[in-house]
């Protein structure tokens, strides 16, 4: 008898040869995204999924076969914004690339986070403008050789965990592909929680970062997720220096606050 | 039980990697994508950890409990 | 709950009754940003999209309003933004989506001085070229130019009823003129209010192979939250809404029928109203220099002048090419009236083809509306 992998059910039929690299961190996260649809045992089609333009946005397009709206380069969470108020009743998830959600989509992420509007974000966050072919993105690490840095990047990166941290959300956490487990785990935690939650995924791109910078293939960047992370228990006894490149992993902000669209009712409740 | 669909594989060996067994090895046939499929070589090693299928990034490869039969 | 239609006499701003007309027309749902002279629709949508169980939401700038418009709209609900010039150049990209997608919504332009931050609180017709072609790519537009406050309130139903049926975005080329007076408007009874739905996928449909997009005679809208498994994109699709980005024939299908869609469709769209029986010299205008128009129209009367009509636009787009061939073969001459340097005019020339002489008109101060004696002036240079 054939085994059928248990997540075969969700992906569109056509759309399960992928256009991603050999190796490319986007298939962990999608799997790991539809384990926890699945362990929760909740109907895809309940959901609205958004992306924006980059690698990751093809995590859920067209590979998920539910409801999905491929938006303009940085705008998923506006689009998902207007999707969420117009139907509270959809979960409505955004997935898409650190450059498209932080760099160009930046003030509607930080937006999206100050108004707690209920909807899951999850951010593919590679270091790097992947689908163009490599230039830098505000979340390579400083120093690195990119085709726009050629001589090292002289930026500091992101820590988007705590941008979003200061902007509201209710729920922040940060894994690895290696840590797809957790990974599941917050998805799980993310869709069942009031207002506006955000998981970042460090996630490799083995051709446009790890081939051209020397940092090696998806194996050795998964390893390296897996050497240079810790816990945030871990994290929490050790000073600056010896927190230096070392990658955060677990739950950073877990915390109930109103959530906009349940705000938005009250208002039109006055006027029944 | 493990099951690899050959031709969705990409060979990009994370499966191989993360196999805490040595379950799996790199085959040296190709598959229609030219590229090599991993094989199976100690499924008795098998502890049925899961890795393999959790980390494929193509879905290629299942890996089940062994049905009872009769 | 309040009421959707408030029927009655008011005097009432322009972009009061803009607003009122988008309520009218079963708007449930408007995104925007604050700006000059638009911020009152915004004020009025805030005040009674929660009266009328809609949703109000300012978002953090105009992409995010027009980008969460057609979030909302896919969800079925009839949306919309209203803003100027300058909201509009940053809408482009997701102006350009709302057509790929064909997402049916309405946005409101009310003009302003420019070019840049220009004068916000003084009338242009600056923006009538970007309303057409101000997204990238190859695609046609409908757009509407309103004259008065009760045209305001009118041609914003129908702009909602033109984005329904033929599932894409619609301007309404107001301006800071019309935006900004107070004049009589009458808001009907509901039973005289018509009102346009978009076609729906059956909700009993579900999976297999569903057409929702490019039909040129505007596929049913497969709309989030049926089951449907609907894949909305921007990228070069098919009628399923399957990505291409490889084949070449793959685009021109897709240009060809979402550019058919509105022209073939073309002659039901446009709506020009005149009064050229007879007539030598033509006076082509549309929203706020159509009132110069007719005033000049009403003081060459007075003087015993009747060759001369007025042939206004209602819908600058799409551009009433045939009908302007056809003017310019009865006419000597065609004035155009336009608030700028001259944006439609060009068309009129070329639709004119050398049948008639098209002179071009702006007001004397450009950012005012012409004097009336100053188009007498001009159509007595060329009357016969």
């Amino acid at each position: 008898m054939k085994l059928v992998h248990p997540l075969m059910k969700y992906v569109r039929p056509g759309a399960i040869s992928t256009a991603t690299c050999a190796g490319c961190g986007d298939g962990i996260m999608a799997q790991a995204v539809l384990r926890a649809i699945d362990e929760l045992e909740l109907n895809i089609d309940d959901f609205v999924f958004v992306s924006g333009i980059g690698c990751a946005g093809w995590i859920p397009s067209p590979f998920f076969n539910a409801d999905t709206l491929h938006t303009t380069h940085g705008r998923p969470i506006a689009f998902a914004s207007g999707v969420k108020l117009a139907r509270p009743d959809r979960k409505v998830v955004v997935i898409s690339g650190d450059g498209d959600l932080a760099a160009i989509g930046g003030n509607h992420l930080i937006h999206a986070a100050r108004r707690n509007i209920g909807m899951t974000v999850i951010c593919a966050n590679n270091g790097i403008y992947g689908m163009t072919g490599g230039q830098v993105a505000p979340t390579t690490p400083l120093g690195l050789k990119t085709t726009t840095t050629p001589y090292g990047n002289v930026e500091r990166a992101f820590d988007l965990c705590a941008l979003v941290e200061a902007a509201g959300a209710s729920y922040v956490a940060r894994w690895t592909t290696y840590h797809a487990r957790g990974l599941t785990r917050s998805v799980k935690k993310a869709l069942t929680k009031r207002g506006f939650s955000f998981i970042e995924v460090l996630s490799q791109c083995p051709v446009q970062y790890g081939r051209r910078t020397g940092v090696g293939n998806a194996v050795a960047m998964m390893k390296g997720y897996k050497e240079n992370s810790l816990s945030v228990k871990k994290a929490a006894s050790l000073n600056e220096e010896e927190l230096k490149n070392k990658i955060i992993v677990g739950e950073l902000v877990d915390k109930d606050s109103p959530e906009l669209t349940e705000e938005i009712e009250k208002v039109r409740r006055i006027h029944e | 039980m493990i099951e690899i669909d050959e031709d969705l594989c990409k060979g990009c060996e994370i499966c191989v990697a993360f196999c805490a067994k040595d379950v799996l090895k790199m085959s040296d046939k190709f598959n229609k994508k030219g590229v090599h499929p991993p094989l199976v070589v100690r499924e008795e090693d098998c502890n049925l950890c899961g890795n393999c299928m959790l980390y494929c990034p193509d879905l290629a490869i299942v890996v089940a409990e062994e049905e009872e039969s009769g | 709950m309040g009421k959707e239609i408030l029927t009655g006499v008011y005097f009432m701003q322009g972009d009061i009754a803009c607003a009122e007309g988008a309520l009218a027309a079963g708007c449930k749902f408007f995104g925007g940003y604050p700006i000059t002279p638009a911020s009152e629709i915004a004020e009025r949508m805030a005040e009674r999209l929660p009266e009328v169980g809609g949703v109000y939401i300012q978002m953090e700038d105009e992409l995010a309003s027009i980008a969460a418009v057609v979030g909302s709209s896919w969800t079925g609900a009839k949306s919309m933004t209203a803003t100027s010039g300058p909201g509009i150049s940053l809408m482009q990209e997701n102006i350009g989506y709302a057509v790929a997608t064909e997402t049916p919504c309405v946005l409101i332009n009310v003009q302003r001085g420019g070019p840049s931050t220009g004068i916000p609180s003084i009338h242009l017709q600056g923006d009538i070229i970007q309303a057409r072609r101000g997204s990238h790519g190859e695609y046609k537009i409908i757009a509407l130019a309103p004259a008065s406050a009760q045209e305001m309130f009118d041609f914003t139903i129908d702009a909602f009823n033109l984005a329904e049926k033929y599932r894409t975005p619609v301007f309404v080329l107001a301006d800071a003129f019309v935006g900004h007076m107070r004049e009589e408007v009458i808001i009907p009874e509901p039973e005289k209010i018509y009102r346009v739905q978009r076609k729906l996928r059956d909700s009993g449909t579900s999976g297999g192979k569903f057409r929702g997009f490019l039909d040129e005679d505007v596929a049913p809208m497969p709309i989030f939250g049926y089951g449907f498994k609907t894949h909305v994109t921007g990228s070069c699709h098919n009628d399923f809404g399957q990505r291409n980005v490889i084949d070449a024939e793959a685009l021109d299908y897709y240009i060809k029928r979402l550019n058919n869609k509105i022209s073939k469709r073309a002659h039901e769209i446009i709506s020009v109203s005149q009064d050229m029986d007879g007539k030598e010299v033509a006076l082509i205008s549309y929203g706020s220099c159509y009132r110069a128009a007719r005033e000049a129209l009403n003081i060459l009367e007075d003087e015993g002048m009747r060759q001369v009509g007025s042939f206004r636009l209602i819908t600058v787009w799409p551009f009433p090419r045939v009908q302007i061939q056809e003017l310019a073969r009865k006419v000597k001459s065609i004035i155009v009236l336009e608030n700028n340097l001259g944006q439609i005019t060009p068309y009129v020339e070329a639709a004119a083809g050398g049948q008639a002489e098209v002179i071009f008109l702006p007001p004397r101060v450009l950012g005012t509306l012409h004097d009336p004696h100053a188009i007498v002036d001009k159509v007595k240079e060329v009357i016969p």
